[in-house]
Order: structure tokens, then sequence, then C-alpha cells
């Protein structure tokens, strides 16, 4: 590890928490419908919108119709981007003639990008015209976020009003994330990548004749406005099969910063736009703060093992000053590969500038272990907070326990109904994590994928599965995915981790919000200190530990003792 | 529910032509009108000729060249498309090796490699970053290490002086972005591209 590998890291975390406050500011008034300085330009196309779509902008919805609402959308979102897979061949701009996506892996690939995940089991440059990729996966890519951020507003209004039937209108909330958050940031983020050199046509490819007098063929495409989505709406599907470590989709240092910053951006001003609508700012940098912790442990360790190099190398004469290099890009080097692995996964981002299955164990089991924690550290943009109320409701609940008092939490009691709620939504992730990897490891379909041998193996199985129920999209790429068995079970988890946690939270935004509130008294546990913040990371980490240390065990757990021992498989 | 139906459809058909369409359309018409060079790949032209781009690596195997770092990426075999055999920086194809830390194959693959690196500069040891493969396979940088590390081989083969192949080298590095933000590159094609300039070309 070096000084100037940790500056990076501590100017990255300083810039989060830079912008957290005013963008979380603009995104209150956007969705509490008040004007901001982007009104005068958006606003006629908002209410066009609305009058093409037949939403009534003043009509709230209970939380069954929201619930329904963002389902039939998801639903019709999904069916649209596997039709247009299946007939690529017959689409325009397809000028390296890409022929009909096969039915599996076109239905895994749309229920990656409509779930937020953006799980690859194929390879972009090698596979998409570029019209699936513009009004296919970067489509999903807006509004799969945007689906995600009216979710989490939708439960914030719960914590945020009393004795009310509704949650808001997912139409409306839909359409505010995609016109007035994500397209205004998006545009700017896509120009400055042109400008950085990442590229932006419609053509396909350009041929080059190499100096050495080969023939290149270099691969080319409208990359950089999928590239700008792909970030600040924690999609991470990459226009190329490499992703961000492609230097097209991000050429340098400077890009690599941009990218990382807009993972965390929205997600990080969520936890404000919190505070600000329960009337106490403080309630949601207790959040951030809880979110900042868990962070700067998994960037600690991840750099660390990245940092030492593989030992395994000792004795081929080889200088190894430069870290864990295999898998990595020389202008990024260690600092900058470990931080956004860690960014990535903690986001449910999935994006890599680095191949996560060539990382040290303890490198690369961070990620996976940011992911089974549910990625709530910042998180998924709305995703991320919703994950993390969750997780506060439970922490409520055990600090209810233990005071032998009914639980609250900004003066909503927190009782049996939302916790069986919390409870449902925070175990599907692991039945469909452990569970797939379970069949995948005692089946010969599901190792006969596995690219390396032996512990390192199992881990790229669990890794598959953690990231499509974490909806995250990231891989230990070596696992060959394309397969009937993969791309039907992982399109499976994405779809549960996606959809069986958000009815819930639904239902738990719909009862909280139908609640009165309690005035705080001397008895009431407050939730914007550091009291709170401990219980917090400590429940994180003990449901996440009880539930996946076995798991971890028999993967990089088990392969970082048997490198110690210098055995190789 | 069916109430819902046609907002459903309407938002998925207008947020696509919005977001899918006019989007991704209007950046390409300002990428192209402002940075064109960037806009289409960065290509690097010798006369009329191109003959790669700026930001993607390109396989040297000579030793009059200084060479790239391992690339694992792979095409179709012209024999037998349906199969994939290795092809070194097939800018159509990316990606990395995947190999984990305790792979035999990466360990067995690295000693080779150094071994036929330290023929060449005997006594040095070798950057481990010239002999692991980069992520996208298409890696167009070495480090100042590695790029130091094959002078002497350069320099023999061009009958230069090895402090003559040292300026060109630091003429083609470039510092940390603003100073402290990733890693200092050389970029490989810049500079052999550099250095038949300064034979006089080719």
């Amino acid at each position: 590890m070096t000084v100037n590998g940790w500056i990076q890291i501590l100017v990255f975390i300083a810039l989060v928490a830079a912008m957290a406050r005013p963008l979380g500011g603009f995104m209150t008034k956007t969705f509490n419908g008040e004007r901001t300085f982007l009104s005068p330009l958006l606003g006629p196309v908002e209410r066009g919108l609305y009058r093409l779509a037949g939403v009534d902008a003043k009509a709230e919805q209970h939380w069954t119709t929201y619930a329904v609402s963002m389902l039939l959308f998801s639903a019709a979102g999904m069916l649209l981007l596997y039709a247009l897979q299946r007939v690529q061949g017959l689409l325009p701009l397809n000028p390296q003639g890409m022929a009909a996506v096969p039915a599996d892996l076109a239905f895994n690939t749309a229920a990656s990008f409509t779930t937020n995940t953006n799980w690859q089991s194929y390879g972009g440059e090698s596979t998409m015209g570029h019209l699936v990729q513009m009004a296919g996966l970067t489509v999903q890519n807006f509004v799969s976020a945007a689906t995600g951020i009216a979710l989490a507003m939708a439960l914030v209004r719960g914590f945020a009003r009393t004795s009310a039937r509704t949650v808001g209108n997912f139409w409306v909330d839909l359409t505010r994330a995609t016109l007035h958050v994500l397209l205004p940031l998006a545009l700017p983020i896509a120009l400055f990548l042109v400008w950085q050199g990442v590229p932006q046509t419609l053509a396909g490819a350009v041929d080059a004749t190499t100096l050495e007098g080969a023939r290149q063929t270099i691969s080319l495409g409208p990359v950089a406005s999928q590239e700008a989505i792909k970030m600040l709406g924690t999609n991470g599907g990459g226009f190329f099969n490499a992703n961000s470590a492609h230097p097209f989709e991000n050429p340098n240092a400077l890009t690599n910063l941009v990218q990382t910053l807009a993972i965390f951006a929205i997600g990080a001003a969520l936890t404000n736009v919190f505070g600000r609508m329960v009337g106490d700012e403080r309630q949601g940098w207790a959040i951030l703060a809880a979110m900042g912790l868990l962070f700067v442990a998994g960037v600690a360790v991840c750099y660390w093992a990245e940092a030492q190099g593989n030992p395994a190398f000792a004795g081929f004469g080889v200088d190894g000053s430069a870290g864990n290099m295999e898998g990595k890009e020389t202008r990024f080097g260690v600092a900058a590969s470990a931080l956004f692995a860690v960014v990535t996964t903690a986001a449910s981002c999935g994006a890599v500038n680095a191949m996560h299955d060539s990382f040290m164990p303890l490198g690369g089991m961070v990620p996976m272990v940011n992911m089974m924690l549910g990625e709530i550290i910042v998180g998924g943009v709305g995703a991320g907070l919703y994950g993390m109320l969750l997780f506060a409701i439970v922490a409520l609940f055990v600090a209810g326990l233990m005071v032998g008092r009914t639980p609250e939490y900004l003066g909503k009691k927190l009782e049996a109904k939302e916790v069986k709620m919390t409870m449902l939504a925070v175990l599907c992730l692991p039945v469909m994590m452990l569970g797939f990897t379970a069949l995948a490891v005692a089946t010969d379909t599901g190792t006969a994928s596995m690219a390396n041998a032996g512990p390192h193996g199992y881990s790229e199985a669990l890794y598959a599965y953690v990231s499509a129920a974490a909806n995250n999209g990231s891989a230990f790429a070596g696992l060959g995915a394309d397969t009937l068995w993969y791309n039907l079970t992982l399109a499976v988890g994405m779809l549960v981790g996606r959809f069986l946690v958000i009815v819930p939270m639904l239902a738990i935004a719909g009862s909280l919000a139908a609640k009165t509130r309690a005035p705080a008294s001397a008895g009431t546990f407050p939730t914007h200190d550091g009291l709170f913040v401990g219980l917090l990371v400590g429940v994180i980490l003990i449901v996440g530990g009880l539930t996946f240390f076995p798991a971890l065990a028999l993967g990089p757990i088990v392969e970082h003792l048997a490198m110690a021992a210098g055995t190789l498989f | 529910m069916l109430k819902e139906l046609r907002p459903a459809l309407v938002m998925t058909a207008a947020l696509t032509v919005l977001t899918g369409l006019a989007y991704p359309l209007a950046v390409t018409g300002v990428a192209q009108a402002v940075f064109p060079h960037q806009a289409n790949g960065s290509p690097v032209e010798r006369g009329s000729a191109v003959v790669g781009s700026d930001l993607i690596g390109q396989p040297f195997t000579g030793e009059r060249y200084f060479q790239p770092r391992p690339s694992a990426t792979g095409g179709p075999d012209p024999a037998d498309p349906s199969r994939t055999v290795p092809q070194p920086y097939n800018a159509a194809n990316s990606g990395g090796s995947n190999l984990g830390p305790t792979s035999r194959a990466l360990a067995e693959r690295v000693q080779a490699e150094a071994e036929r690196l330290r023929a060449e500069n005997p006594g040095v040891p070798v950057p481990v970053e010239l002999v692991t493969a980069s992520g996208s396979g298409l890696d167009p940088h070495l480090s100042p290490a590695a790029a130091d590390f094959q002078v002497p081989r350069v320099a023999r083969a061009r009958g230069m002086t090895e402090a003559a192949v040292r300026g060109l080298v630091a003429a083609n590095t470039a510092p940390r972005a603003l100073g402290f933000l990733g890693e200092p590159t050389v970029n490989v094609l810049a500079l052999n591209l550099a250095l038949d300039k300064a034979a006089g070309g080719r």
C-alpha cells in the first residue's frame, strides 16, 4: 500500500460526502414536486408524458397500486428487451451484422437489465448490435434505475407521513427520476467521457494495420452515452466484454474517478433526501455514516490484499512491487482497481475496471461480502437506501427486544407486520444465493462451467449467484455462464432478488404511512447518533456473518490458507 | 389493475424513444461535431494508413519494438470458427485471463514468460506487470519500470544507445492524472512510432 493510493481513496470519499447534500436538496425538491432550475425546460416534457400516458399527476396511489404499476412497467420493459434481442438480425443500426440472440440468453439478459443487475452472460461487442445497445439496454439502464429511486421515495414517504393512505404515484416518481435526475446528469458525463476518449459513433468498427503488419479490427459504437448511465444508474452492464477495464470505456485515471463518483453520487444523496423528507437531516447522515464505516473497512482489506502480490510467483525472478497485476490495467494500478471493486459491489453497480476473478483470495472476498450484505453500503440507486432502512428496522427491533419496549423508528411503531415483512425481504437473498450455489456445485452441469479448479472454482459459482440475487452484475468472469442452466437459474435469482425484496418493502411503506407518529419521549432511542450507527453496523455484520460465513470459509478463506501453504490447483 | 396497463405501455414506449434514441443520438451528434477524433476511436495514422488507436494496445513481437503486456484475448479459430483460440490484442473481443491467484496455469504462464524475459536482460528482476495479463487484454500501456526493463534489448536490436532509447521512453511517459490518480504510464504504440521515426521511418 502506498500513501498515494490512500490519497486517491480519501479524496474519493471526501468528494462523495461533499456531493450528497447539494444533490440531496435538488432531489428532495424534485420528488416533492417543487420548482427547480430545470423545471422551465423539463416541465412541459413531463406534462406531455403524463397526458400521453393518461396519468393524473395529482392522484396518489395506495401501496398495492404502486406495486402493481411498478410490476406492469417492469414486465413491459422486460418483454420489449427480450423481443428486441430476438429480432436483432432484422433491425437497423447493426453494422457488424449481429444475429438474433438465443432464447435463454435473451431471457437472462432481459431479466438482468430490467432488475438493474446487468449480469452479462454475453460479450457486448461480439453479441449486441447498436440498436439493442441503445433502445434496449440503455433504456433499461435509465428506467430500472429510475424505478429503484421511485421505490425508495415510496418508503421514505412511509416514514415521513402520518395517517396517510397513499405513498406517492409510481408514474410520477418514475418520470421525475428519469427526466429531472438521470438524464441531466448523464448528458454532461457522457460528453466528458467522449472528450477523454470514449467513442460515440454509429459505425461498427475500424480496421487498422499494426506496425508489424497485422490486421486489427477495433470495435466501436455509441459507447459514451451508455457508459454514463451505466454508472449513474448503478447498472454496470458494459458496452464491451471487459467493461470499464476496456480503454474505450474507461480511458484514463480521471475518467475512472468520475465513474466511481457517478456510481455513488445518487445513492449517497438519497440518504440526505431521506433526512430532509423526515424533517431531520441528521437521520440521513447517520445512515450514511454507517455505510461509510463498512465501506472504509472493505477498501482497507481489499487494497491491502491486492497490494501484496501473488506469493506463487516467488522464485521466478519477478519484481512483485506493483502488487497483484493479473487482470488489472497499468493506468489504474492496484489502488484504483481495489477502490473500484469495492465501490461497484457496495453499490449494486457491477461495472468492473479489473477482473475480480484474478483478485487475491481475500481481495475477491470483499466484493462478495459487500453483495452478501445486500448492497446497503450506499447501494444501488434507491435499492441501497431501502435495503439499509430494512436493516435499520431489524436493528431497532433487536434494540427493542433488549430493553423490552416496542421499537420505534422516527416515531413510527415497528410492529409484527413490519418486522415480518422485513425478514421476508432480508431472507429471500440468502435462499437464492446459497441454494443455487449448492445446486451448481453438486451437479456436473454446474461444475462444467468453472474455469478455475479447487476452491476458486466454487467461488466462481458462489460469486455468480450472490451477484445475481443482489442485483449487482459483476462476476468472477471465468465462469462460462452462457449455458441453459446458468442463464435460467441466474435469471430466477435476479428476479427474486429484485421483486421479492421490493413488494414486502412497499407493504412496509404502506403500513408505516398509515400510522400516527408517537411523540419523542425520554424512552425514545435516538437514531441519529453514534450508538445507533454502531448498532446498525453490528446488526448488519452479525446477520451477514451468521448467514454467509460457512459459504465464505469454503471459498476465499480456504483458498487464502492454501495459497499461504503454497498449494496450486 | 387494467387502469395501470395504459401508462405501463405508453411509458415504456415513450421512455424508450427518449432515453434509447433521442439521448444517444443527441450525444452522438454533439460528440461527432465537437470531439470527432475521440468519438471515432482516437485512430492513429501514419501517412494515410490507420495503424491503430491511441487507446488500444496492439501485439508487438519483434525485438526492435517495445512489447506490451501479455494479453488473454481470444478469437475464432480460422480453421474451425466454432472454436476459440488465443489471439492476443483482439480488439473485437476484450477480456482477461480470469485465472485465480492459486491457478497452476497462471503460475506456469508467468514462470515461462519471466524466463524468456530474463534471458534478454539477465540479472534484472522482471516487473510483475510485464508478465501478467491485463483485464481488457487491450492495455495500451506499460509501466515505466516495464518499459525500462526492455530498453537494453531494443537499443541492441536497433543499434541505438540506451540513453537515446531511454530519452524516447521518457518523452512518451505520462505522469499520474492530476498528479495523484492512477499510475504513470508509457504508451507502447506512441513509443514504437517514435522509435521508427527516430530511425528515419521504414
